[in-house]
């Protein structure tokens, strides 16, 4: 064996270090390359969005394309802010949570006491291909449902029910696999003692399963927070601050569409996407502490 | 076998006929009838897959919980049979406690011990919680560990600590009878200690009926014990009597080790 190792020690270990040193060098490389466009999007929006932060951002509706016009012809910041969006994405986040919690919450409960079901499975892949859907369809769908059909108009329930259907997949399976990481141990200390199963479900399971839960239900609010697409066709979009679920609302996705297409307001879109990213990014981190706790 | 169901006065339990299928034919226990004596240990003991934990799990019904396992059978505990009473009931006379500790994660130790109550919404005044709470956890030996820190998560205890909390869980309802399934398998032998001689001293106001592989644990602990093979009952006595003198050729083997 001492021999055999020292011919090797001799004959190879040049090129073996050679070699390690290579794939060590490609690894970091390639680590820097995933992680490189999110610095490279938060430092672009910071460099650029940063000066129209302000109280007054967060307070007020945007100015109108001539006030933007005669601020930029004076050298000074755009006034106003994108108080209108920042509502309306609560608004509809709120609506839609509302919806879409109970439901998926409900639906992964019956995913996990179903397994191998055939309608357990069945309704499984069907929320897993919901999940595929085009978020330009759920808008339709949304339009032809709500708009057409019930505030007959464009409104914030027509934006929180695309929104809420993008959200119930998520749901849904978080559910279902939160539940599965519980113990069948707990479940049975809980029947043992008598306990009829909805109050297990109710009282030991989702408490034991919380944060999990409340993971994934984040999660899926901060996946939908940055549509724009389903509520070009159903919300529309708003100049005032609007709190009336059935009329038509703006959010921070569509004010930004907006400010794009408008040469005057162009200015804004970096700081409303600075906002927006730092909202998503925030519910992100708050996410994985809760999962991370609780491991 | 049949001489020993006569044997037992008054007893506390009396299993008749039970059987338990999983898939329809495959018996995993078959047709068993025996009586458990009052303020005793009762140790289950045999190889691996022989029904003994199954067994158990019939006495309180916690296989009615799927769908695919069948019984059939009587079971006469303290003189009313179980098979149609309602679960709570038949739950707080038979408590039980599994092979790992399994306190409920989310809950204060004081809450765990007062969770049969409280899950099932059976309210109680302050003073006899604390009663019911001091009574369980003195019951358990666990009082002067715990006194300082009831209000904190039952999940933080040692193994051997958690096991005994989830003992005072089931005393918490003062059952007749408490259904141990190898309570101490996930345990270190100081802790396994601890749970035998409680349990020994548990037997005054309680029986006790103790699932085991381990053979040493049920000539320790055991008054009587039933020995088990392939779903059917093989042996059921003394456990003095089983060990000195076995009468089957089965429980022989297995107690001086040919298999198991």
């Amino acid at each position: 064996m001492k021999y055999q190792h020292k011919q090797i020690a001799k004959s190879k270990l040049k090129s073996r270090t050679i070699k390690d040193k290579a794939i060590r060098v490609l690894v970091v490389l390639l680590s820097v390359v995933t992680i490189s466009p999110i610095v490279l999007i938060i430092f672009k929006l910071i460099e650029k969005g940063y000066k129209q932060i302000s109280f007054d951002f967060i307070m007020k509706t945007p100015p109108n394309s001539y006030e933007a016009m005669t601020a930029l012809a004076n050298g000074e910041l755009i006034p106003g802010g994108i108080a209108n969006g920042i509502t309306g994405t609560l608004l509809m986040m709120v609506a839609a949570a509302a919806m879409a919690i109970p439901v998926g919450v409900v639906t992964g409960i019956y995913l996990y006491e179903n397994p191998g079901k055939f309608m357990a499975n069945l309704t499984r892949n069907i929320s897993d291909i919901l999940q595929g859907v085009p978020s330009i369809v759920l808008g339709l769908i949304a339009y032809i449902w709500v708009v057409k059909g019930i505030t007959n108009g464009y409104s914030a329930l027509a934006g929180s029910v695309s929104l809420a259907i993008m959200m119930l997949p998520m749901i849904v399976r978080s559910t279902e696999e939160t539940l599965k990481m519980i113990p069948v141990t707990i479940k049975e200390a809980a029947l043992a003692l008598g306990v009829p199963y909805y109050k297990v479900i109710l009282k030991v399971l989702i408490p034991t399963g919380f944060s999990g839960l409340l993971t994934g239900i984040l999660l899926g609010i901060s996946r939908v927070l940055g549509e724009t697409a389903p509520l070009m066709l159903t919300a529309l979009g708003s100049t005032i601050i609007n709190l009336d679920i059935t009329k038509p609302t703006s959010a921070v996705p569509l004010l930004i569409w907006e400010f794009y297409n408008d040469p005057n307001m162009v200015g804004l879109i970096w700081s409303s996407s600075l906002l927006l990213m730092a909202i998503v990014l925030s519910l992100n981190l708050i996410s994985k502490q809760i999962a991370a706790r609780t491991k | 076998m049949n001489d020993n169901i006569k044997q037992i006065k008054d007893p506390v339990l009396s299993i008749r006929n039970l059987s338990v299928s999983y898939d329809k034919g495959k018996y995993a226990v078959k047709d068993v009838s025996v009586d458990i004596k009052r303020n005793s240990v009762t140790a289950i003991m045999g190889p691996s897959g022989c029904g003994k934990s199954t067994l158990l799990r019939a006495i309180n019904r916690m296989h009615e919980l799927y769908e695919n396992i069948e019984t059939t059978g009587t079971l006469i505990l303290n003189g009313k049979d179980i098979t149609n009473m309602p679960t709570i009931q038949l739950r707080r006379m038979a408590g039980m406690v599994f092979q790992r500790p399994n306190p409920f994660p989310t809950m204060s130790i004081y809450d765990n011990v007062i969770a049969g109550y409280k899950l099932n919404g059976i309210s109680l005044k302050r003073s006899e919680k604390d009663e019911i709470v001091e009574r369980s956890l003195r019951d358990v030996t666990l009082w002067d560990e715990v006194k300082d820190t009831l209000y904190k998560k039952g999940t933080f205890l040692s193994g051997g600590q958690q096991q005994r909390l989830c003992i005072a869980r089931a005393l918490a309802f003062d059952p007749e009878v408490i259904l141990l399934d190898e309570p101490t398998s996930a345990l270190d032998p100081i802790a396994t200690a601890k749970i035998e001689d409680l349990l020994v001293t548990l037997k005054e106001n309680y029986t006790i009926i103790l699932v085991t592989h381990n053979m040493s644990q049920a000539a320790r602990i055991s008054d009587y014990s039933l020995f088990m093979y392939m779903g059917e009952l093989v042996e059921y006595g003394k456990t003095k009597d089983m060990f000195t003198k076995p009468r089957d050729r089965r429980t022989e083997e297995y107690l001086t080790g040919k298999f198991g």
